[in-house]
Parts: C-alpha cells; sequence; structure tokens
C-alpha cells in the first residue's frame, strides 16, 4: 500500500512513556506504554490496559536478551533487523539477543500508520527511530544503575557486548544490574549514536530465524497442534458470493473424524460450507465428498473476455482526473509521426504465498485466543471481536512466523479471520484451526486487480516526450474499505496510479486518469501494488522512447528525470558502473535491458542480461543499485532484491495469470498459476546499495516493479517487438 | 483404517490411517512432524519433499500403504547425515531462507542432488532443483548454498 496510508493515528494522539520494572524472576523490563486518549482521561471512566509487561527488552539473569518484534516476520527479515536496531544502541551481546513476535496491543501498532501492520515497505522506515531511541534509553538506565554502584558519574562509564565499563578497570554485566537498573528514572530523552559509532547497524547481520527453518523446528501458523484442536476446510462458493441451493453431506459425514458440517456466511454475502474434523486429511475427504448444488443466479459472473472489452472502451474515454499538468490539447500539436499510441493489458495475479492461509481461533466464552501470520493484527483482531460479540482487548492475539504473505495475509475485511471465528463459536472451548489448501487460495480471489492502460505520447524535436496522456482502468482495491478516505482522492485510487502519476520524469504536458469499475472479484494489494504495472508501463515506454530517439537509455533516462530525482540518478549511476564489465561483451543473442524507478521511497535501478531459450526470455545476470538512505541491514537488503526480482519474475510467467470464466476462477494450483522456478529466475543478482547516512527506507517492496519491464526491454533489444501483454505467453 | 510400521528417521513407527492418506499427513498429524510442509497436495512445489530410501520424494502425493519397509528420512532427521549437516550449514551461512516455508524441501533436494552428484553444475542444480518453489525467490542464494556445501564435503568438512 501506500505511504498516504495514515490509518487513524490515534498514538500521535496519547502520550507514550516508558516504563520499567524488575520481574518477579529478576532481569530488567522495558516496556513503552500509551497514556489513555485525553478523552478517555478526562471522562475518568476507562481503565488503562493492561500490557505485556516485558513489552519491547526483557534482560533475563542469564544475559539473554530477548527484544519484541512489533509485526509480521514472513521472510523480510524484520525479526533480525529490529531487533539490531535496539541492540545497537543498548551495546547488547549480540549473541545472547533473541527475538519475539509480539502480539498484538497497541504498544506495536506501527508509529506512522497508527494500526498493527507491515505494508508499504514501512518496518524499518516507520519503527528505525522507535527502536533506537527504546535500546538508547535502556542502556542509559543500566549506565546509570552501575554509575551509582561505583559511584562516579555516567560519563565515566562507557558500554560494550552487554557490559558497563567504569573507571578503575571495574566492570559489570548487564543481567547483573538488571534489577537495579528497573529502579533507576527512565531518561526523557537520550543522546543517539553517531552513525560512525554503530556496532550492528550498516553491517551483514545474519538471520536470526536461519537455523530452526533450515532443520524443521520452527512452527508456522499451519505446524500449530493444540489439544483437542479440530482442523476446518471451508467449501467456498465457486462464484464470489454465491450460495448453495442443497448441500448433500451423507458421504461426507460418513468419514470417520468428521465432527460437523455446516453453512457460515462468507464476507462477498455469499455462504460457505465448512467442515470440521479432527485432523485435515479428514476434512480433505470429506469436503471431497459434498455434493453442492450452487446457486449463481444472483451473482454477477465476472468473465475475463467481457472485462477485457469493457476495459478497452473505458481506457478510450477519460477518466476521473489523478495528474492534470500542463497543456491538455498539447498532443493534437504533434504530428501522428511523433507520436505513439499503445494498449497495455495486465492479468489478475494471486499471491500464493508459499504457506496456504490459515488461522487457529478458540472461543472461551467472555475470552478468545487467536493465532495467526497476520500482517493486520490491529484489523483482524478487531473482526474476530465483532464475529465472536467481544471487545478486541478480550481476544488474545498470537502472531505466528508465516510462509510468505505478499500483501495476501493484509485484508482489510479480514476474510479468513471471520471465517474461522464463525467456526469457532459453535465450538467453545474447542481451538479450531481454518486451512485454506492451495486451491482455495488460488481460486479464493484477492488478486491484484486486472488493469488496461492506454497512453498517448507525442514527442518533441528532441526525441524528450513532451506530451503525455495515460488512462489507467482497473478495480480500486482499497474501496469499500477503512483505507477508502486516506487513499481514494477524486475518485481516484491512488494505488491504481501510483509509479505513474508521481513519475519522476519531467513530462511537461501530463495528464493521467484512472477508471474503476467494479467487478465481482475480491481484489488486494499484490508485492508493489500499484507499482507492478504502472513501472512496466513507463519503463517499456520511456525504453521505446530512447529507442526511437537513438539515445543510450540510461543517458535518456538521466536526461528525462527530473535533476531532484537524486535516488534515481545515484541508482542509475551505480548501476552503469556495476554492471559496465559484463554489458559490454555480452555473447551473441544475449542483449541487456534497462530499467529504473521509485517505489516507497527506495529508488532501483537494473541491468539484465537475457536470451531466449525454448522461446522463453532466460535471465543471464541482474545487476541492481539500490538507494533506500541508511542500509540497517545489508546483507538482508540484498537478500530482499535478489530474492523480490525473482518474485517480479511472476509477472512474466506464461501460466502468470488469473483468469476468469463465466464465473468460475480457470486455475487452481500451481500447475496452472505457476510462479517462477529456479529455471526461471535470474541464475546470478548482484545488488549494490549507494552509500547514504539518510533516513531508512524499506526494501520488501522496491525490487518487484523493474525486473519485468528491464526484461521485456532486452527481449525488444533481440526481436524487435514491443510487449504490452502480460502474461509473457509468447516471446 | 489399517495399521503402517514405517522407518523414519532410523525410528520405528507405527500408524493406523487409511491407507490412502498421503505420507505428507502421516508425518504431519500422526507423528507430529511438522518439518515436512504442505505447500500444493499435487507434487507441484516440492514444499514436501523426504527421502524415500535415499531418493528425493513428493510426500503429499505418496500414499503411506505405498511407503512399504523403505525408510523414511525427513528434514527434522537429516542433519545427522554427513551431507545433510553440511547443507544445512551452508543455508545458515549463506543466509538463505526468507519466509523459509520451502526451504525443508529446498533441502532435502539439494542433500539428494549432492548424494549422487557431489559436484554439480548450474545446469544439474536447474534440473535437480527444478521443481522445487521458492515464492519469496531465494534461488540465487539456494544455488550459492550448494555449491558451498560441495566445496566444504570435498575438503573433508563432513568426514
Ligand atoms: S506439497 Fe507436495 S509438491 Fe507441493
Ligand atoms: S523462503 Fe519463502 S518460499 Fe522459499
Amino acid at each position: 500500500m501506500t505511504a498516504a496510508t495514515n490509518f487513524t493515528n490515534d498514538l500521535l494522539s496519547r502520550r507514550s512513556f516508558l516504563r520499567v520494572s524488575a520481574t518477579a524472576a529478576g532481569g530488567l523490563i522495558v516496556s513503552l506504554y500509551l497514556d489513555l486518549p485525553l478523552a478517555a482521561q478526562e471522562g475518568g471512566q476507562a481503565k488503562p490496559k493492561a500490557y505485556p509487561p516485558d513489552a519491547f527488552v526483557h534482560i533475563k539473569p542469564d544475559g539473554k536478551i530477548v527484544i519484541q518484534v512489533n509485526r509480521l516476520e514472513f521472510g523480510q527479515g524484520v525479526h533480525t533487523s529490529l531487533p539490531m536496531i535496539l541492540a545497537d544502541e543498548m551495546d547488547a551481546d549480540w549473541a545472547q539477543v533473541l527475538a519475539e513476535l509480539a502480539p498484538a496491543a497497541d504498544v506495536y501498532k506501527d508509529p506512522v500508520f497508527g494500526i498493527q501492520m507491515v505494508g508499504g515497505s514501512g518496518s524499518i522506515a516507520h519503527s528505525f527511530q522507535q527502536y533506537r531511541e527504546l535500546g538508547a534509553k535502556t542502556r542509559a538506565m543500566l549506565v546509570a544503575a552501575a554509575a551509582e554502584q561505583w559511584k562516579v558519574t555516567t560519563n565515566q562509564c562507557r558500554t560494550e557486548a552487554s557490559v558497563v565499563h567504569g573507571p578503575g578497570g571495574r566492570s559489570a554485566k548487564y543481567a547483573d544490574l538488571a534489577d537495579e537498573a528497573a529502579h533507576m528514572p527512565v531518561p526523557e530523552t537520550v543522546p543517539l549514536k553517531n552513525a560512525a559509532d554503530f556496532r550492528l547497524v550498516g553491517k551483514k547481520i545474519r538471520r536470526l530465524d536461519s537455523r530452526p527453518k533450515c532443520n524443521g523446528s520452527l512452527k508456522f501458523g499451519l505446524d500449530l497442534d493444540l489439544p483437542g484442536m479440530k482442523v476446518v476446510l471451508v467449501a467456498h462458493p465457486p462464484t464470489f458470493g454465491a450460495s448453495p441451493r442443497s448441500v448433500d453431506d451423507k458421504a461426507a459425514r460418513s468419514i470417520p473424524g468428521v465432527a460437523d458440517i455446516f453453512e457460515i456466511p462468507t464476507v462477498s454475502k455469499g455462504t460457505a460450507v465448512a467442515v470440521v474434523a479432527d485432523k485435515f486429511w479428514t476434512a480433505k475427504q470429506a469436503r471431497d465428498r459434498l455434493r453442492i448444488d450452487w446457486d449463481l443466479s444472483r451473482v454477477e459472473r465476472a468473465d475475463n473476455s467481457q472485462l477485457r472489452e469493457k476495459y478497452k472502451e473505458l481506457a478510450g474515454t477519460p477518466g476521473n482526473v489523478a495528474v492534470a499538468r500542463g497543456d491538455e490539447k498539447a498532443l493534437a500539436g504533434i504530428a501522428a509521426s511523433n507520436r505513439i499510441v499503445a494498449e497495455y493489458e495486465f492479468p489478475y495475479l494471486a499471491h500464493s504465498p508459499m504457506e496456504p492461509l490459515n488461522t487457529t481461533v478458540r472461543y472461551d466464552g467472555d475470552r478468545a485466543e487467536v493465532w495467526a501470520g497476520s500482517q493486520f493484527q490491529t484489523v483482524d483482531q478487531m473482526a474476530i471481536a465483532e464475529i465472536l460479540g467481544l471487545k478486541p482487548d478480550q481476544i488474545t492475539f498470537h502472531t505466528e512466523m508465516a510462509g510468505g504473505g505478499f500483501g495476501r495475509r493484509a485484508t482489510p475485511d479480514s476474510h479468513v479471520q471471520r471465517e474461522a471465528a464463525a467456526i469457532a463459536k459453535r465450538f467453545t472451548g474447542t481451538p479450531v484451526k481454518l486451512v485454506w489448501t492451495r486451491e482455495d487460495d488460488v481460486q479464493g480471489g484477492y488478486y491484484r486487480p486486472m488493469h488496461v492502460h492506454r497512453v498517448e505520447i507525442g514527442m518533441g524535436a528532441d526525441g524528450m516526450p513532451s506530451a503525455w496522456r495515460h488512462v489507467i482502468v482497473g478495480q480500486s482495491i482499497v474501496a469499500g474499505t477503512p483505507f477508502a478516505s486516506f487513499i481514494i482522492k477524486n475518485g481516484v485510487d491512488a494505488t491504481a496510479v501510483e509509479g505513474t502519476a508521481d513519475t519522476h520524469y519531467d513530462i511537461p504536458n501530463f495528464h493521467v486518469s484512472a477508471h474503476h469499475p467494479t467487478v465481482n472479484v475480491p481484489v488486494l494489494w499484490w508485492r508493489s501494488v500499484g507499482h507492478t504495472h504502472n513501472a512496466f508501463v513507463m519503463e517499456t515506454l520511456i525504453d521505446e522512447l530512447a529507442t526511437r530517439a537513438k539515445m543510450d537509455p540510461i543517458a535518456y533516462r538521466r536526461k528525462l528525470l527530473k535533476p531532484d530525482a537524486k535516488k534515481l540518478h545515484g541508482t542509475l549511476d551505480l548501476m552503469e558502473e556495476q554492471s559496465a564489465a559484463w554489458r559490454t561483451k555480452l555473447p551473441a543473442g544475449h542483449a541487456v535491458g534497462f530499467s529504473c524507478h521509485e517505489s516507497f521511497g527506495t529508488g532501483v535501478a537494473c541491468a539484465v542480461d537475457v536470451s531466449i531459450e525454448n522461446k522463453r526470455p532466460k535471465i543471464h545476470r541482474v545487476t541492481v543499485a539500490v538507494a533506500l538512505g541508511l542500509a540497517v541491514n545489508p546483507l538482508t537488503i540484498e537478500s530482499q532484491f535478489q530474492a523480490g526480482v525473482a518474485f517480479g519474475v511472476s509477472q512474466l510467467m506464461a501460466k502468470g495469470a488469473i483468469t476468469l470464466k463465466d464465473g468460475y476462477v480457470e486455475q487452481s494450483n500451481f500447475d496452472a498459476y505457476t510462479p517462477p522456478y529456479i529455471i526461471d529466475a535470474p541464475a546470478a543478482v548482484d545488488v549494490h546499495i549507494v552509500p547514504s547516512t539518510e533516513k531508512p527506507s524499506g526494501c520488501g517492496e522496491p525490487p518487484v516493479p523493474v525486473i519485468s519491464p528491464a526484461v521485456v526491454n532486452a527481449l525488444s533489444r533481440l526481436t524487435g517487438k514491443r510487449y504490452r501483454t502480460l502474461p509473457l505467453v509468447t516471446v | 483404517m489399517e495399521t503402517y510400521k514405517l522407518t523414519v528417521n532410523g525410528q520405528p513407527k507405527e500408524v493406523a490411517v487409511d491407507p490412502g492418506t498421503p505420507l505428507l499427513w502421516v508425518l504431519r498429524e500422526e507423528l507430529k512432524m511438522t518439518g515436512t510442509k504442505y505447500g500444493c497436495g499435487i507434487a507441484a512445489c516440492g514444499a514436501c519433499t523426504v527421502h524415500v530410501a535415499g531418493i528425493a520424494t513428493r510426500s503429499c502425493v505418496v500414499p503411506v500403504s505405498l511407503v512399504g519397509d523403505r525408510p523414511v528420512v525427513t528434514i527434522e532427521g537429516i542433519g545427522q547425515d554427513p551431507v545433510g549437516r553440511a547443507v544445512q550449514d551452508a543455508w545458515v551461512s549463506e543466509d538463505v531462507v526468507q519466509c523459509g516455508y520451502c526451504q525443508s524441501g529446498q533441502i532435502m533436494g539439494a542433500v539428494a542432488l549432492l548424494k549422487s552428484t557431489p559436484k554439480p553444475t548450474d545446469t544439474n542444480i536447474e534440473e535437480s532443483m527444478g521443481g522445487n518453489i521458492c515464492r519469496c525467490g531465494t534461488y540465487v542464494r539456494i544455488r550459492q548454498a550448494i555449491k558451498s556445501a560441495s566445496q566444504q564435503l570435498k575438503s573433508g568438512g563432513a568426514s
């Protein structure tokens, strides 16, 4: 989602303060406590909420330091980099640091978004300062405790690797100072380190969660096994919003281990059939034996070929205005021979995180407990509370490690959690694990929306674009959600036009508009959201323009970019330099393709070495340059970019589309909706970071937009063709 | 319901299940060994890869009734094997994992590859690992880790 997603920021209206205390078992615990909203204080009504006592840091008597991570870990690396930031300011011994995923609670809300969530590549960007201050304040109290003991000033003390060193060779371990430190006043403000003094930040630090992910011991949400637990599969309507006319569950019920079968409402206002069993395999067998006569008569049956016609027609007419800069009539004054008219098509895309969606709920009447790999803890907790008739703080919500997500675990309507809660409500006291099979996921909607773009460009005598008219057609992701009021302006969903409307290319007469048709297919943000299609359109067109102008594609971009697009200029320079060695001696049959794009505050440029093998693009090598301010963990950044460009190749896969026919999704599993395998992904990716000490921005989404236009630009060089329809079925 | 005797990671196990139950769900739900993952259920992603008599096998499509007396090795047991240990270590030192969900299967695939081909080329890697999806896209580091494990084993790290 965009950086503009600024949810009702109740955090800012409260005072937050640190509280420290000793634990019963010894040790120091540091918590960030939130004051009540002003209104509640004045009313004197509401009781303060109870937060986990060790909300952020827990120094244990054995020296272990447990740091809470205020958001989901699902591959992006925050479970390592947030603790690094805190541990650095604290001068903690990194070998003793453990990370834990925090449960849902106000203290763990994203300081900018105001809800507990992962999105918009904001984890480091938003929590960098927060985690630094927590670390620095914790350190200050430990130093104060030592200074008091030794009757010296804090200035005479220094810290390193969980030890305070004082004058005369005195030293004390953090763990031994923890009880004393708990009685020290919490400093209002603390000085933070200079970048030169960082011991962890800026270093390549390996992940904390590798070993358990390599020996099978790490438990994901799907691996949860609680005493007496039931497993539920749901037969969803084949068309969104439909309901059964009749259900024959006789054969299904005859399977031993089936506990119950019943209908539940779906978020899309239809009805589904839940099968509750002792185990997954039992539930699967039973669900396969259900005979359901679905009534599709009352629902719209989306169909790709009809949508395509409709979208193309809409693209020929101006939509709601996103940008209107310069003269709208400028195009008309440019000769047809100096114009390009380009129409692009993009399919629906499923996220297909490797770990199928799941949520476990145990309803206990006046309370409930939830286990979910959620990108949206606050939203999901509220939704479950609503279904169960409880208050959010009556729901203990555990954040489970998740096997990928890419946006799929950030659903504004919490449809998986609502389903799970509705089912659990019928089994008081019994934990109920709802599992979506791969088929449920591929067919279950919440796709990156299908889009059509129509662009008309007029070139000036210098070969640069002087007029640009761009119409974007696609469903709004946020319409009808609580995010709509922040993200939809003037009828334009900012997530649909991001990457075009805010382009850093300097085009004098620039007009962008959007249509958001309503279609009976649920849509959602897919890693890098609108940039997935907008960067493709922009970067392939810029390349085409450079070719027509007979200019070097890097020089052309540099000339067209605004001078203040510092991050993009920096990455273009670095990419050009770092790729020069291989670019200048490409084997026959290979071509280089370029692209550059800024998203979520991060600038990226890439060069790819591509040939055609078996009628498919073969990506031999990618050189990526990145500008994201201070690089907190260069190893994470390198990994995110290496893997993120492979993820971005999803858009080019021959079977990389979700299509609908007469209301039915035509794909159901990886055999027909195919993410990149090793052979499809780049064989080598080298990542180069533009040095900076500025405020960090994110690296989760920015790798994705650049790769597909760069590959296609290389293909165009090899074949002379332009590729404007994805997925790339033929080359 | 039938009773099956299995050897999993060298240990004798007995389960009573429907003969059609895939080995994957026997491991996960009967034996509570959840290191082996469910990703697709149709042999298209490799997340469920285990070794059956030393061969990398998609456990999601192998009914337990077909396993017979062939020994089964899973991600929980592969570290006892020198090649398995070297691969796990290489995975950690190359910082391969992201979400990690596919990595049990990737590691089991890589161990089988290195046992049959101790010095794999890129083409060997692409062929042997060709059916394992990593949705996070960690393929570049998977290649590196396989090569570094191969180096490590060659230099006698796994005697
Ligand atoms: S779960 Fe077996 S191959 Fe995907
Ligand atoms: S590490 Fe996430 S799917 Fe491979």
